[in-house]
C-alpha cells in the first residue's frame, strides 16, 4: 500500500470509527449553593409555555430562600435519554421530574437521592403525601427514589356534539360499546377513536391497563418478564383491533407521537380520545371545557377469569435530586417548595392535574368534572405500573412493538394473535 | 473526517521548494531543534487521541462489560463478561441477531443505492457545469443548497413533506395531480426505505457535485480538444477523458460517502423520531435502539466494534482492490 493510500486508509478508519466514539454530554451542575439547575417535563401546551408558567414560581422560591433555579423545560421525547445520560455522567442537573413509572429504573442507576423517613420530613413529611402516589416513586420495599408533584390518570374524553350527532346520549363504558359507538361515529372524514400509535411510551400505558384487564401481567413476582402470555397478547390486540379490525381509528394515527391526537380530538376529527389531564392542552387548542365529556375509561363487558378492574396506571410526575448536586440542602428545599399547599394547587389547576399532597386539594378547581373522574379513578381503579427496574426498557420495547403492529394495521397487513405473539416474544427476548 | 475531503494532488506535485542550498544557515543541532516537530504535532495527536482512539479503545472495553442501568454510574462495578455481547448480538438464531443481520442488509443496500445516486447526479451535475455559461454561478449555489442546510432542520422539513395527511407530497400526488388513488404511507411500510433513500440522496449529492467539480477543474482543456480532434463525441470523451481524470477524485469520494452513509445517524433519526421502521432500521438507529432505549450499553458497544471492524475490512479491499488496478495501469 502506498503512502498515499495509507493516508486515505487511515482516515477512512477514523470516518468509520466516529460510529464507536460516541460520548456522553456534559452539562451543566450548578456548583454555587445559591443556584440550582432544574429540568421540568413538558406538562403544558409547549415548552415556552411551562417556562412562562414555572419562572414566577422560580422568582418566588429565590425571594424566599435567595437560591436561584435555572429551569430548562425537556421534551419527553429526550427526557430519559438525557436523566440516563446525568447519571452514566454524574454531571447534570440538581433538581427534575421524571415520569412515575420510571422511578425504579432510574432509582436502580443509584444516581438518585434516596427519601428515606428523615428526607422525606425535610420536605414536608410522608403523611402529607397521597399513598397511591407515594407507591409510584420507586421499587417497593425501598426509600422512594422521588417525590410526587403531580398525579393524573387516564380519562375517555368525548365530544359532546359529535355524540350528538350520532345519536349517542352517554359515553360508552365497555370497549365493545366503544368500538360500536366508534363504527357509528366514522363518518364524513372523521373518525371514532384518536391514538397516538407512533409513541412506545403511550401505547405502553395501554398495554398495561389492557393486560390487567385480560387478567395479563408484564412482570411475575420475580421481576422477570412475561410478555408474550395469552392475556397481553389478547390486550394488545384488542387495542391495535381499533384500527385494524373496527376501523374506528384513522390509519394517520400510526404517525402520531407528537400529541396529534389531542389535536385531532380538538378540531373535531376525531369523536374520542384516551389520555392524562388533557383539559389544559384542549383549552390551549381552542376546545372549551362544555364541548367535551370526561369519562371513566371502559372495561371488558365479559372480563375473562382473572381480569382486574382496572382502568388506569396511577399517573404522574415526580421530582428527583441527583445525588451529584452540590447543594443538596438547597435541592431539598426547592423540592419542599415545590410540594407546598399553595404551589401545588397552583401548579396542578394550570396543568388540570390533580395535587399529590392530601392538604392541598380543597380549591373549586379540582371538583370540575375532569378532576373528579381523575380523583375518583385514581381512588378506585388505577393501579401502579410494575415497579421494577426494567419498566423503563418494557415501556421502550412493548410500546415500540405496538408501534410497528399499528403501522402493519395501516398499511393494510393483518394484525393476528400469531403476529402480536410474535411481536411479543421478540420484545421479551431483548430483555436482559 | 474532514481530513479526508480535499482531494489529493499526487499527480501535480511542484518541483520541491527550499531546497537546503536556499535556506540560510541551519541552525546548530540541539534538543530545541529535535523537539519542534514533536510539539507542533503534540496538538493534533493529543485531539486525535482524545476523539478517536481513546474512545474507541473505552468502546471496545465496553463491549466486554455488561453495562446496564445497574452499573452505569460505576463502570468499575459492571461484571467483565468477555465475548459474551458479542455472542449475544451475533448469534443468528436469537431475535437480536436476525434483527442485526436485517439491519445490515437494510444499511448495506441504503448505502448502495445512496452512494450511487448521489454520485450519478453529482457527475451529471459537474459535467453540465464544467463549461461557463449565464447563470452557471447561480446553478451552482443551488446545486450546494442542501449541503449547507443544517442535517435537523432539512430532515424535519422532509418528515413534515411525508406526513401522510398533512404532508405536502401527498397533498400534490392524491389532491392535485389525482396520480394515486388512496394517500400512501411515506413514513412507515415499505415506502419508509424509498423515503429514506431520497432523504439521503437529496443531502448527499452536493457533496458528490462539489469535490467532481473541484476535480473537473483540473482536466486541462487541451485533452478535450485533442479528443474532439480524434473524433471523439460526448459520451467518448466521458469514458476516455473526464472519467480517468477523476479517478484519483472518485477513489476518496466514493469511499467516504459510503462510510458516511453507512454510519448515517442524522437522517434517520430526524426523519423517524428515533425509532425507524423495520424496513428503514439502519445499523446505527439500531445500535442506539439496542444501547440507549433498552440500556443496555454492553450490547450496543459489542455491535459499533462489530460495525467497525466490517467498515475497517470493506476499506481495506477497496483501497487494495483500487491500488493494484491504479499499479495495472501504470
Amino acid at each position: 500500500m502506498s503512502r498515499r493510500h495509507l493516508g486515505i486508509f487511515t482516515a477512512a478508519v477514523l470516518a468509520a470509527a466516529s460510529l464507536t466514539a460516541c460520548g456522553g454530554s456534559g452539562d451543566d451542575s450548578a456548583a454555587s449553593p445559591k443556584t440550582l439547575t432544574y429540568w421540568a417535563s413538558n406538562q403544558g401546551a409547549s415548552l415556552e409555555a411551562d417556562k412562562t408558567i414555572l419562572q414566577p414560581e422560580l422568582d418566588k422560591f429565590e425571594k424566599q430562600t435567595g437560591i436561584k433555579v435555572t429551569v430548562e423545560v425537556v421534551p419527553w421525547s429526550d427526557l430519559l435519554n438525557r436523566l440516563l445520560a446525568a447519571a452514566a455522567s454524574g454531571k447534570g442537573p440538581d433538581v427534575v421530574n421524571i415520569g412515575n413509572t420510571w422511578s425504579a429504573s432510574l432509582q436502580a442507576t443509584g444516581a438518585m437521592v434516596e427519601f428515606d423517613d428523615a428526607t422525606l420530613q425535610a420536605v414536608g413529611g410522608k403523611d402529607r403525601i397521597v399513598p397511591a402516589a407515594l407507591a409510584a416513586a420507586g421499587a417497593p420495599g425501598k426509600p422512594p427514589a422521588a417525590v410526587p408533584l403531580y398525579s393524573m390518570a387516564y380519562s375517555l374524553y368525548y365530544n359532546k356534539k359529535s355524540f350528538a350527532d350520532a345519536g349517542l346520549t352517554t359515553p360508552p363504558t365497555t370497549w365493545e360499546q366503544l368500538a360500536e359507538y366508534g363504527k357509528k361515529l366514522s363518518t364524513g372524514g372523521k373518525w371514532g377513536l384518536a391514538i397516538e400509535g407512533a409513541n412506545p411510551s403511550e401505547n405502553a400505558h395501554h398495554a398495561f391497563t389492557f393486560s390487567q384487564q385480560y387478567g395479563g401481567e408484564w412482570f411475575d413476582s420475580a421481576g422477570k418478564p412475561t410478555f408474550d402470555t395469552p392475556q397481553n397478547v389478547s390486550a394488545i390486540k384488542r387495542y391495535i383491533d381499533f384500527m385494524a379490525a373496527d376501523k374506528i381509528t384513522n390509519p394517520s394515527n400510526a404517525e402520531y407521537a407528537q400529541n396529534q391526537s389531542v389535536s385531532d380530538f380538538a378540531n373535531g376529527k376525531a369523536a374520542m380520545l384516551l389520555w392524562q389531564s388533557a383539559g389544559s392542552n384542549l383549552k390551549t387548542q381552542n376546545m372549551p371545557a362544555d364541548a367535551y365529556g370526561v369519562a371513566p375509561v371502559p372495561f371488558l363487558a365479559s372480563p375473562p377469569a382473572g381480569g382486574k378492574k382496572v382502568n388506569s396506571m396511577v399517573a404522574g410526575i415526580n421530582m428527583a435530586v441527583f445525588k451529584h448536586t452540590k447543594n443538596k440542602d438547597g435541592a431539598l428545599s426547592f423540592v419542599k417548595f415545590m410540594t407546598s399547599d399553595e404551589e401545588q394547587t397552583l401548579l396542578n389547576k394550570t396543568y388540570g392535574s390533580l395535587p399529590a399532597v392530601k392538604t392541598a386539594g380543597s380549591d373549586p378547581a379540582f371538583s370540575a368534572t375532569e378532576q373528579k373522574t381523575i380523583q375518583e379513578t385514581l381512588v378506585t381503579t388505577a393501579a401502579p405500573l410494575p415497579q421494577v427496574p426494567e419498566e423503563s426498557t418494557f415501556e421502550t420495547l412493548v410500546g415500540t412493538a405496538m408501534k410497528e403492529l399499528f403501522a402493519d394495521a395501516a398499511s393494510g397487513k393483518p394484525v393476528t394473535e400469531a403476529s402480536v405473539k410474535a411481536k411479543l416474544t421478540d420484545a421479551q427476548q431483548k430483555m436482559r | 473526517m474532514a481530513t479526508s475531503t480535499t482531494a489529493p494532488d499526487a499527480d501535480r506535485r511542484e518541483p520541491r521548494a527550499g531546497s537546503p542550498a536556499r535556506r540560510p544557515a541551519r541552525r546548530p543541532r540541539g534538543p530545541r531543534r529535535s523537539l519542534l516537530p514533536y510539539l507542533l504535532l503534540a496538538p493534533a495527536i493529543v485531539l486525535e487521541l482524545a476523539i478517536h482512539v481513546i474512545p474507541m479503545v473505552v468502546g471496545v472495553w465496553m463491549s466486554m462489560l455488561e453495562l446496564t442501568q445497574f452499573h452505569i454510574r460505576d463502570w468499575s462495578t459492571a461484571p467483565f463478561i468477555g465475548f459474551e455481547n458479542y455472542r449475544a448480538t451475533l448469534d443468528l438464531n436469537s431475535a437480536a441477531g436476525k434483527e442485526l443481520l436485517h439491519s445490515f442488509w437494510i444499511t448495506l443496500a441504503y448505502s448502495v443505492l445512496s452512494v450511487g445516486f448521489a454520485w450519478l447526479l453529482g457527475i451529471s451535475a459537474a459535467v453540465v457545469l464544467q463549461r461557463p455559461f449565464r447563470g452557471r454561478a447561480i446553478l451552482r449555489a443551488l446545486f450546494l443548497t442542501p449541503y449547507a442546510l443544517p442535517v435537523y432542520a432539512a430532515v424535519i422539513t422532509w418528515s413534515f413533506l411525508l406526513q401522510r395527511d398533512t404532508g405536502l407530497v401527498n397533498h400534490v400526488l392524491v389532491d392535485q395531480l389525482g396520480l394515486l388513488g388512496e394517500r400512501p404511507f411515506w413514513l412507515i411500510g415499505d415506502n419508509s426505505f424509498w423515503s429514506l433513500l431520497v432523504v439521503s440522496v437529496w443531502r448527499n449529492w452536493p457533496f458528490a457535485f462539489l469535490c467532481l467539480m473541484a476535480g473537473l477543474q483540473n482536466v486541462p482543456g487541451e485533452m478535450y480538444e485533442a479528443a474532439a480532434i480524434d473524433g471523439a463525441g460526448f459520451w467518448r470523451r466521458l469514458r476516455s477523458v473526464t472519467l480517468p481524470m477523476l479517478r484519483p477524485v472518485n477513489l476518496v469520494l466514493l469511499l467516504v460517502l459510503f462510510l458516511w452513509t453507512f454510519n448515517d445517524f442524522n437522517t434517520p433519526f430526524v426523519l423517524f423520531g428515533g425509532s425507524a421502521p423495520e424496513q428503514a432500521d439502519l445499523i446505527s438507529i439500531h445500535i442506539y435502539r439496542s444501547s440507549f432505549k433498552t440500556w443496555d450499553f454492553g450490547s450496543g458497544s459489542a455491535m459499533s466494534v462489530a460495525l467497525l471492524l466490517f467498515l475497517l475490512v470493506v476499506s481495506a479491499v477497496y483501497l487494495l482492490i483500487t491500488n493494484r488496478r491504479r499499479d495495472d495501469h501504470a
